[in-house]
């Protein structure tokens, strides 16, 4: 059995705590005037910062329409004020919608992990089962949290995250009213619940069924638990690509991209994974994994690997389809992204494919601990930015930087997911008990 | 070397017995000259001691060529040679244009890195077309497994030493013809 340490424990909730307070600085802040917008609009155009080019479009406005449409103009300038003004107080709900999504991914992406180890009866990761039935404890937690903050930024906040949550927006945009069917906050909200509770089903039972079998004579719930892990995998892909439509892509209401269900998947899969081996090596480190060795590590580090060379096979396909013909309804996707967010957007390439691509392609080096996690740690916050490049440029444009809120939204959701996942690690002995392929997997020799 | 003309070949019919001779032959100091099987068993390199392979940092050196000739090469001929407007495409620069490079670019590592890998492995192993098999027994390509030890003089002893380790036939042969 495994204890939760004091230091770790008061270690995330120190997490949490400062984490609250970086949200609600975040949240606290993010609340300009009119007047105050304006001046820091004026000081920027001043100090010809990044916003050089619109005061030089402004004057050239000025001299065009001199006169005539003096009204208009003032118009302009307080529709672009007002824009900046949402934008910035967008961000603290952003940060926090951010990182809420990445943390609730990690689960879900180790529900899927787990599910498949089950389904295809791998002989090598049931010593590992323990510490991912872990992980998914925060999937109901982190899912509902993440529907939550989705559905407050609408009824609550000020249309923050969704546009198309915003009658105003709606009564206005063609585009999104042709959309309404599928994009309605009802509509939202009950498809979000049904997935959480598909997924938390899943879970629930083969949790039971995995705990049951411990003290089984037969095998009856390994088969049980084979047999809803098949039905899981199905209502998964389904709900997993709905669910990408719904959380994420629709705070780009006018875009749409066919396998961007795909892509949120191995962006998902991927840090579950990292994730699964950074707990795994930790767990060892403490001495409560000793059936775990090195050839485990090996093929977790063989799994971090391949999925991250997944992840960029669809960054790649999605980007070069919608960048090679050009289409302006899609591009714009990219065009915002590569303009504003150039650092991220390029950065996260390095830090998802050529970073782990080059360590962890020696078969020496992916049994080595602190190599995997060393590369571990960079693939997760590659795979943060990757979901704040999704975020971000919707909701604050070129408003975004990795300040105070973002870091506070992080350390909240870590806390809580440290907090989560090792409470459940202390409810069930860390080896699996009469799973009927438990001794191949604790003699694994690669 | 005179004396290693002169070999024994020990032959087994299982290749569980064959890893514990090939352990047992190994602790008692004997050289093995070549272990003949008709297919790979598991772990046998690692008991006769043998290095391990260093064919896969061949096949990344391969890629990197592979790599570096795609990049050459359609950077000589779409922007250096002649910069034609296909399509809109920009061919400024490379960076400029290079999503549309990507395919060929991967593709051209993965068959570096195969080919010249399958080629060097040909070359190590000796493997050719119109090669002499070099094959001292053609039952060990079907169900038995050939274990060729030089003899310096030591006949006997290791005649006795093999005999103990389960092979079901010791033959000696003379290599120098």
């Amino acid at each position: 059995m495994y204890t939760f340490s004091n230091k770790l424990k008061t270690f995330s909730i120190i997490l949490m705590v400062l984490g609250v307070l970086g949200v609600g600085y975040g949240f606290m802040t993010s609340h300009k005037s009119f007047e105050e917008v304006e001046t820091l609009l004026a000081e920027e155009a001043h100090h010809g910062g990044g916003h050089a080019e619109e005061a030089t479009h402004e004057v050239a406005n000025t001299h065009d329409t001199h006169g005539e449409e003096a009204h208009g103009e003032v118009n302009d300038h307080k529709k672009h004020v007002e824009h900046v003004q949402h934008q910035i107080a967008n961000r603290p709900w952003s940060a926090l919608y951010v990182a809420a999504f990445f943390f609730m991914m990690i689960g879900l992406g180790v529900l899927a992990f787990y599910a498949i180890q089950i389904a295809s009866q791998a002989g090598w990761s049931p010593v590992l089962f323990r510490v991912m039935e872990a992980i998914t404890a925060y999937v109901l937690p982190g899912a509902l949290i993440v529907l939550l903050i989705a559905v407050a930024s609408g009824t609550i906040g000020h249309y923050n995250l969704f546009v198309w949550m915003d009658p105003d927006v709606v009564a206005h945009d063609k585009l999104i009213q042709g959309k309404s069917g599928w994009l309605s906050i009802t509509g939202f909200t009950i498809r979000g619940l049904v997935f959480i509770a598909g997924w938390s089903l899943y879970r629930h039972f083969a949790r039971k069924f995995s705990i049951a079998q411990d003290t089984a004579e037969d095998t009856s719930n390994f088969k049980k638990s084979f047999r809803i892990a098949a039905g899981f995998l199905v209502f998964f892909i389904y709900t997993e690509s709905m669910m990408s439509w719904d959380w994420i892509m629709s705070v780009d209401p006018h875009w749409f991209s066919t396998l961007f269900g795909w892509y949120v998947f191995a962006s998902m899969f991927v840090s579950g994974i990292t994730v699964i081996a950074l707990i795994t090596i930790y767990l060892k480190s403490r001495n409560y994994l000793e059936f775990v060795n090195e050839n485990h590590l090996h093929d977790v580090a063989k799994f971090m690997f391949a999925m991250s060379i997944f992840w960029t096979y669809l960054w790649f396909s999605q980007f070069m389809l919608i960048w090679y013909s050009n289409i302006p309804e899609e591009v714009t996707y990219f065009v915002s992204r590569f303009n504003d967010y150039k650092l991220p957007f390029l950065g996260m390439v390095v830090l998802n494919f050529v970073f782990p691509i080059l360590m962890l392609m020696n078969a020496d080096y992916k049994r080595i601990p602190w190599f995997v996690v060393m590369t571990g740690l960079v693939i997760l916050f590659g795979h943060y930015v990757d979901i704040f490049n999704m975020i971000m440029p919707a909701t604050v444009g070129d408003r975004w930087f990795i300040g105070i809120p973002e870091i506070g939204s992080i350390l909240l959701f870590a806390g809580l997911f440290i907090f989560v996942v090792f409470t459940a690690l202390t409810k069930a002995p860390l080896l699996v008990k009469g799973y009927p392929l438990i001794k191949e997997s604790e003699q694994f020799h690669y | 070397m005179e004396a290693a003309s002169k070999v024994l070949h020990a032959i087994y019919t299982d290749d569980d017995v064959l890893m514990s001779a090939v352990k047992k032959v190994k602790a008692a100091k004997h050289q093995i000259e070549e272990i003949y099987t008709p297919f790979p068993v598991h772990g046998l390199d690692r008991a006769m001691g043998l290095a391990p392979t260093r064919i896969a940092i061949t096949a990344f050196l391969y890629g990197l060529v592979g790599l570096t000739v795609a990049i050459i090469m359609m950077n000589f001929i779409m922007i250096e040679d002649w910069p034609q407007n296909i399509g809109g495409k920009p061919s400024f620069s490379y960076i400029e244009n290079m999503p549309a490079f990507v395919p060929i670019m991967f593709e051209l590592t993965v068959f570096f890195a195969a080919h010249l890998m399958v080629i060097t492995f040909y070359l190590r192993s000796r493997m050719w077309p119109f090669k002499n098999a070099e094959n001292p027994d053609p039952r060990t390509t079907d169900d038995h497994f050939l274990m060729e030890i030089p003899v310096n003089g030591n006949q006997e002893e290791l005649e006795s030493l093999l005999k103990e380790t389960g092979a079901v036939e010791i033959n000696l042969i003379d290599k120098a013809h």
